[in-house]
């Protein structure tokens, strides 16, 4: 086979400035999270105190287009912009000129007229994002699009690792269930990789992607893998996986049986994360949630300075050299 | 048989060109002269005889293309191609002919809708243009279609495509009464438990992006069905844009057992990877998917070694409100009608991957035997189906720059060597630029 001209390049659009969006952690090099995390930190100091506003963004219009359900992404979303002192609007698909037959590029143009800012997108489909990116001149933000990414998960649990641990580079993070439909699971492998942590997936056969360990991780079929990990990240396992003609797995009971995380599988002093929402007794004990070693409360807390340093670094466009100083300055 | 709109017959002379026809052995920089439709001499210093004269020197004449494969979505979405926006694109492209895919709405499956085509056909088409009919009834794979009458009317050949004939037994049945028409079958190869909801080639880029993959098996395994089934009868089978390697292998071996068997390839497939769905650009969303760069390197080894003896474009216009959607929400499908020869020139001759003499055969003589089509060739006696293309221009694909009603290519953006200027089809002139 004689040598072939890889195309690719060629296709690709032209780049983009910059971090103009955060769209998947593949864009991020590891100087953009460590920024990000210490930008994350410096939020969490100013937000102990009394008046917890600050008014690094106003005038900045932020707004949430949530084509899908949820409730910690879109709540912490809307406090980060408050708390920056944005104006921010949240749009939800039900009762929308969605729920019409919109499209979503009529929609972005429509949000668009408003001059946003910033827009925070959750969307059931892969693409979603860079569709909004390329319609509208503001900078978009991936709350979740299908099954690919979720950036600011990966950052937050980045986040919640580093407060508990110290530190992120040569920790082994174990990642159980359902990674074949899991954005969190690509955007955290990727995340953790990029910050020189150790992954090993751990799943049923058909739920692992074939070709995933080309993101740097391993793979395991084997609960008791989970042993050796210092982390264990949970991910939901839901139910539509189990119907006819798309059987990951036979049953929610014989998943929960074989791969639920139960506090005998667990080592004492490991850690326990979850993206949330669970289901306990299926792919998480309801003791091992609710232990001392869960994270999932931190997670959640974490969830917002981090937003909060997502949407601080893409509207001050760039590296900062002391965000902490920075921040205490205007506060 | 093919079907096109009657003008004037071209009288012509082609003076200077590099003329080329590797199956006749031509390769010489001689005139060409077309008197009523029909090469009259090929020499050197013909005298023009009152005829408009081309000047053509430092050009390529050669035969001009069939396309076996394109979706020109009518009836039913005339809003995305017509018989004319389709046939006057393919001539643009250097085709002289080319072959409707019949999964329209309705679906090709009955002598009225064929007839009612064909109608439409030879007052509008450009270029001369057949129509394949379905195999099964509205193509859902139930109940065969009246072959018997379909091929009396003209069907070129019959095809599901867009769906696999997903029962055994009846494609075993089509196989057989098939052979009535005298027309060949083509497959649409493709398990459907296996790409179910499936977006992009399974693999490693499917893995990160979190597509739900269309494995190259879901191809391979249905070809390799196709293929046993056609060998336990001992009849010919066509087998539409191949895309994994595993299929071509069972293509070569079926070939090498004496089976009368033929396989395609899209430029897309030869040129692109799995790769390009990293833009998440819909352009890039087709079925069978773009696969890894060990598929399409099997892809072009075929077609060098002529396992795979056609390249088709599979040229399937989509209205841009309906790709301008997320990559998950995108219909499959891209153009290729107006590209397929720069594309591969560039991407593949230019590179020295594969020969200019190759990829003429494979876009023209090669298609044209497989559905029992007249060779277009450059030889004194023989009908002109001629296209004239300056390999030495440079030009960027654009949005305006189509003569399909779609826009939906590949190629958007990208500088591409090799225009056409001039396409002669069935005598008369179909495209100058």
């Amino acid at each position: 086979m004689a040598e072939i001209r890889v195309m690719r390049d060629e296709l690709r659009p032209p780049d983009p400035p910059a971090r103009r969006h955060l769209i998947s952690i593949a864009d991020l090099t590891r100087d953009d999270v460590e920024r990000l995390l210490a930008t994350a930190r410096s939020f969490a100091r100013s937000l102990e105190r009394e008046v917890k506003k600050l008014p690094t963004l106003r005038g900045h219009t932020v707004v949430n287009v949530f084509y899908e359900s949820s409730t910690r992404t879109s709540s912490s979303f809307e406090l980060a912009a408050k708390r920056l002192s944005a104006d921010t609007m949240s749009i939800k698909a039900a009762g929308s000129s969605v729920d019409k037959g919109e499209s979503l590029k009529d929609t972005a143009l429509t949000l668009a007229a408003y001059d946003p800012d910033v827009i925070v997108l959750r969307h059931p489909q892969i693409g979603a994002p860079q569709l909004v990116a390329r319609v509208t001149e503001a900078h978009v933000v991936n709350a979740g699009d299908g099954k690919h990414q979720h950036p600011t998960q990966a950052l937050l649990d980045l986040y919640t690792i580093q407060e508990e641990f110290g530190r992120i580079e040569g920790l082994h993070v174990a990642i159980v269930g359902d990674v074949l439909h899991s954005r969190v699971a690509r955007s955290n492998i990727q995340a953790l990789v990029l910050l020189g942590a150790r992954v090993t997936l751990v799943a049923p056969p058909p739920l692992l992607p074939r070709g995933i360990e080309a993101l740097g991780c391993s793979t395991s079929t084997e609960i008791g893998t989970i042993a050796a990990a210092d982390v264990v990240y949970v991910l939901r396992m839901q139910q539509e996986r189990m119907q006819e003609g798309t059987s990951y797995v036979p049953t929610l009971r014989e998943y929960a049986a074989r791969w639920g995380v139960t506090a005998e599988r667990l080592r004492p002093g490991q850690k326990v994360m979850h993206p949330g929402p669970m289901n306990r007794g299926v792919e998480i004990d309801p003791a091992v949630a609710d232990a001392p070693e869960s994270l999932i409360e931190t997670q959640v807390r974490a969830g917002l300075v981090v937003r909060m340093a997502v949407l601080y670094d893409l509207l001050t466009h760039g590296p900062v050299a002391a965000p902490a100083l920075a921040i205490h300055e205007v506060a | 048989m093919l079907w096109a709109r009657q003008t004037a017959k071209a009288d012509l002379v082609i003076r200077g060109a590099r003329v080329l026809d590797p199956v006749e052995g031509l390769d010489a920089t001689v005139d060409v002269r077309i008197d009523g439709g029909t090469i009259a001499a090929i020499g050197h210093d013909l005298e023009a005889n009152g005829h408009r004269v081309v000047d053509a020197a430092g050009l390529l004449l050669a035969p001009a293309f069939v396309d076996p494969h394109v979706h020109l979505r009518t009836p039913g979405r005339e809003d995305e191609e017509t018989i004319a926006s389709g046939t006057a694109a393919a001539a643009a492209g250097g085709y002289c002919a080319v072959l409707a895919m019949p999964n329209t709405d309705p679906v090709v499956d009955s002598a009225s809708i064929l007839r009612a085509l064909s109608g439409a056909a030879a007052q509008e088409a450009e270029i001369p243009v057949g129509f394949l009919a379905a195999i099964s009834k509205a193509s859902e794979g139930r109940q065969l279609t009246e072959m018997g009458e379909l091929a009396d009317c003209g069907a070129a050949g019959f095809s599901d495509d867009g769906r696999p004939v997903a029962e055994a037994g009846l494609l075993r049945r089509a196989l057989q009464y098939g052979t009535i028409t005298g027309r060949p079958l083509a497959l649409h190869c493709e398990e459907p438990t296996l790409s179910r909801d499936g977006q992009m080639h399974e693999g490693a880029v499917s893995a990160e992006l979190g597509f739900t993959g269309y494995p190259s098996v879901a191809e391979s395994v249905m070809v390799e069905r196709d293929l046993a089934i056609a060998a336990y009868e001992q009849l010919p089978l066509h087998v539409l844009h191949l895309s994994a390697r595993e299929s071509v292998d069972a293509l070569a071996r079926a070939q090498n057992a004496g089976l009368p068997v033929s396989g395609e390839a899209t430029p897309h497939h030869l040129c692109l990877t799995d790769e390009a769905v990293r833009t998440l650009d819909p352009n890039v969303k087709m079925n069978p998917p773009l696969r890894a760069d060990t598929d399409r390197a099997a892809l072009v080894d075929g077609l060098r070694d002529g396992t795979i003896a056609a390249v088709a474009t599979d040229h399937a216009p989509h209205a841009r409100h309906e790709k301008e959607v997320p990559f998950e929400a995108a219909p499959f499908g891209v153009t290729g009608l107006e590209t397929a020869f720069p594309a591969l020139y560039t991407h593949l001759v230019e590179p020295g991957v594969l020969r200019l003499e190759t990829v003429l055969e494979r876009m023209s003589a090669g298609p044209a035997r497989i559905f029992g089509l007249d060779r277009p060739r450059i030889e004194v006696g023989a009908a002109a189906n001629v296209t004239l293309i300056d390999t030495n221009a440079s030009w960027r694909v654009t949005e305006d720059g189509f003569r399909s009603r779609s826009t939906n290519s590949w190629l958007l953006g990208q500088t591409l060597r090799g225009k056409v200027r001039l396409t002669v089809a069935a005598g008369r002139v179909a495209f100058e630029q």
